[in-house]
């Protein structure tokens, strides 16, 4: 059972780093807390599989400390921190059957037959493996086989945490929701700290009660996946999560609001007092297209834009509209009649966000009073 | 102007891999294989391509039978899943190798390498390898060389599975726009519904070597031929549930009984399958004909704006998709609205009796 604790982390692969761009990992100090369901989330080339090394120990940082359970770990080998590691591609011993697979672990570890004995025999039942025990593990699909890696970590009684780096990749599209179940129930039932390395903002969500985005090296935001789609904390975030992600445009403060062009959007007087002391000229409005509302007609405060071209998706719509000269996506349920050629939308107050040298700016307010989207 | 596809039929070792395939693609058409594995969306496209011959039927292009024809006679791209480049090549040099085995001119290279590169955004590393860029980058490569020569069937194989869902949403978006201009006949093979929807442009729809049906792309998704359809062109796939219908009613599974209504007053009585789309489902009622079902929930998938809820009673199984972030524990207890206006009708043999009136309203 293990807290993991990353202190002022750093890394970078250059031996003689002279500016921030030459860190895969920018300083950073993270708490993965015992027993928590985590995802580390983020595009390719973000610094997630470098920090999921870095925790595993396969990589030293060239800054900071790794703490398990407030002991530092930098120079202890991946061999001895106890950490489980379930990959991509199934690590399995294709010639020998799944319960040796499974046993495998603890024989290694001197574990007396009969403890091995039921021990596996647990394992495979929380595992549905029961039946394939005396199967040879090359004759398994690639999901039996990713589950008898992941029981290869389970088995060990020693093992404080589990890192899963993107471990459905290889599974068919239509078994991988069984897989993700499985991988919820385990964790339910087992009280380890997991962390799952993805891309995959669905892999994330499902899995974790807290995700790490990712981006150029450094964690832009930690929060639920409810957070992530209705505050994100980061323009990435909102770019990344959702699909398509949240319209995001580039504005200046002006009284009362803000201006883009020669469009004047105006903002509620919290959020105007949040802007006033800002000097930085990166200031961009964000609103996921979920949450524009389109209006039938000209409406008070709506915005006239001309609709380029909608698609539709079955069981919603993406119009893609230009408001003076920038180019924004509405999401519409199915049921909604499409406008053609003009239309006129409103960005509700709680939805419209404002982000200064890429940061969310925002009002505390209690988690209680956030809404449902609509 | 077009691409015949003549009663295609396609044995490998006694085993069937096509059968009675017959599509007609027009020129300028942008087209999409939609099916899963094993599908038969990699043989038919390497049938076209010239990569193997099939065992029946005809390839027949303009009017010209190429069934015969080697693959470097055909005027031929495509686009593979794994990103297919000439490591030891610059990408300018990846890019312009169609057009040096060609023997164009060098100075028309350099301008059509030039052109397509803009296109696909990978100008600023044309003097890089392919092993320098990232996976969207060397994607965009091979696309590039597919595109730089005019072919007059370009093909696509899951170009995008191997990338970012992020890469994926911009490139498939930036594909559609390529076409626009062309004469080309594309054709591009996906296992997603949602990209099939996404691409647009004609479907057809494929499940073990056959077509299923053929069709605008939306059209499939509201108007299914048959149950088999609707359930491959839905994602999450159509909830299916038996049902019996009588004088006055209907029987979910002899468990859930709700009168004919106006929507399903036309059907004989009998035995029938009734389909319902996950996004159909609410947690709220919304008419005054929904039908509650207390369920269980097996797992909350969250996709990051979305919400799609497997869950199930003792009589049946239900998918539930929802728009935003709902978090429910595995074995939760929840209530949800079936809509009886909205169900889609099958016969015990899988063909479609009847279709929500809804849809027909939102058909294009």
């Amino acid at each position: 059972m293990a807290e993991i604790r990353l202190k002022s982390l750093a890394h970078s692969y250059k031996s003689k780093p002279t500016s921030p761009d030459d860190y895969a990992i920018r300083e950073m100090n993270h708490v993965w807390h015992q027993g928590g369901a985590y995802a580390l989330l983020g595009p390719s080339g973000c610094g997630k599989s470098t920090l999921l090394n870095i925790i595993s120990g396969l990589l030293s940082p060239s800054n900071g400390e790794v703490l398990f359970d407030g002991k530092k770990v930098n120079d202890i080998p991946p061999e001895e921190r106890n950490i489980a590691q379930v990959f991509q591609f199934p690590v399995v011993y294709d010639s020998m059957t799944v319960f040796d697979n499974l046993a495998f672990p603890l024989r290694n570890m001197r574990m007396p037959e009969d403890k091995v004995h039921s021990r596996v025999i647990e394992i495979a039942a929380v595992l549905e493996l029961s039946d394939l025990l005396k199967n040879k593990a090359k004759n398994l699909t690639a999901d039996e086989k990713q589950k008898v890696s992941m029981g290869r970590g389970l088995v060990r009684s020693d093992v404080s945490a589990i890192l899963f780096d993107e471990p459905l990749t290889v599974i068919d599209p239509h078994l991988k929701w069984k897989l993700r179940r499985k991988l919820k129930q385990i964790h339910e039932q087992f009280n380890i700290t997991m962390v799952y390395v993805t891309h995959d903002q669905l892999e994330a969500s499902t899995f974790a009660d807290k995700i790490a985005v990712m981006y150029g090296g450094q964690i832009v935001q930690f929060g639920t996946p409810r957070e992530l789609f209705e505050k994100p904390n980061h323009a990435f975030v909102g770019y990344f999560i959702g699909s398509p992600g949240m319209n995001l445009i580039e504005a200046k403060k002006s009284k009362g609001g803000v201006i883009f062009n020669n469009t004047f959007v105006p903002l509620n007087p919290d959020m105007q007092a949040l802007l006033d002391p800002i000097t930085s000229s990166n200031i961009k409005i964000g609103i996921r297209p979920e949450f524009i509302h389109v209006c039938d007609d000209k409406a008070e405060g709506g915005f006239e834009c001309d609709v380029l071209h909608t698609e539709d998706l079955g069981t919603y719509k993406i119009i893609t509209m230009k408001l003076d000269g920038e180019v924004l996506k509405v999401r519409i349920h199915e049921d909604r009649i499409v406008p053609t050629k003009k239309a006129y939308i409103c960005f509700p107050d709680q939805w419209l966000k404002v982000y200064v040298d890429e940061y969310l700016i925002d009002i505390e307010e209690p988690e209680d009073e956030v809404k449902e989207p609509v | 102007m077009s691409l015949v596809l003549d009663n295609i039929n396609h044995t490998v070792n006694g085993d069937s891999f096509l059968s009675n395939i017959n599509l007609t693609l027009d020129s300028g058409s942008f087209n999409v294989l939609l099916g899963r594995t094993l599908a038969g969306k990699t043989t038919l496209m390497r049938l076209i391509a010239g990569l193997d011959k099939p065992t029946n039927g005809k390839i027949i292009l303009h009017g010209k039978d190429l069934t015969g024809v080697k693959v470097q006679e055909r005027n031929v791209s495509m686009v593979y899943q794994q990103f297919v480049n000439y490591p030891n090549l610059t990408v300018r040099e990846n890019i312009a190798s169609p057009l040096r085995i060609a023997k164009v001119k060098d100075s028309e290279i350099a301008k059509r390498v030039q052109e397509t590169a803009a296109i696909l955004q990978i100008e600023p590393f044309l003097d890089r390898y392919p092993l320098e860029l990232s996976g969207g980058q060397q994607q965009r490569t091979s696309m590039a060389r597919a595109l730089v020569k005019d072919a007059s069937i370009i093909l696509f194989d899951e170009p995008l599975v191997n990338l970012d869902y992020k890469l994926r949403e911009e490139l498939r978006a930036e594909l559609r726009g390529l076409f626009k201009e062309r004469n080309a006949i594309a054709i591009y093979a996906t296992t997603e519904p949602h990209e099939a929807m996404a691409l647009g442009g004609n479907t057809t729809l494929l499940h073990e070597g056959r077509v299923i049906q053929t069709g605008a792309a939306t059209h499939i998704y509201r108007h299914p031929d048959t149950m088999e359809a609707a359930s491959l062109y839905s994602e999450p796939a159509i909830n299916l549930i038996k049902g019996r219908v009588t004088d006055s009613q209907v029987s979910l599974e002899d468990s859930v009984h709700f009168p004919l209504d106006a929507e399903l007053k036309g059907l004989p009585n009998g035995e029938y399958v009734f389909g319902v789309l996950p996004s159909h489902i609410g947690l709220a009622p919304n008419n005054d004909d929904d039908l509650e079902l207390n369920m269980t929930v097996e797992l909350a998938e969250i996709s990051g704006s979305e919400t799609y809820m497997h869950m199930h009673n003792e009589h049946f199984e239900l998918i539930v998709q929802l728009n935003g972030i709902h978090d429910y524990h595995t074995e939760a207890l929840v209530n949800v609205y079936l809509p009886t206006h909205k169900l889609f009708v099958f016969d015990l043999n899988g063909k479609t009796i009847q279709v929500p009136s809804s849809a027909q309203k939102g058909s294009a």
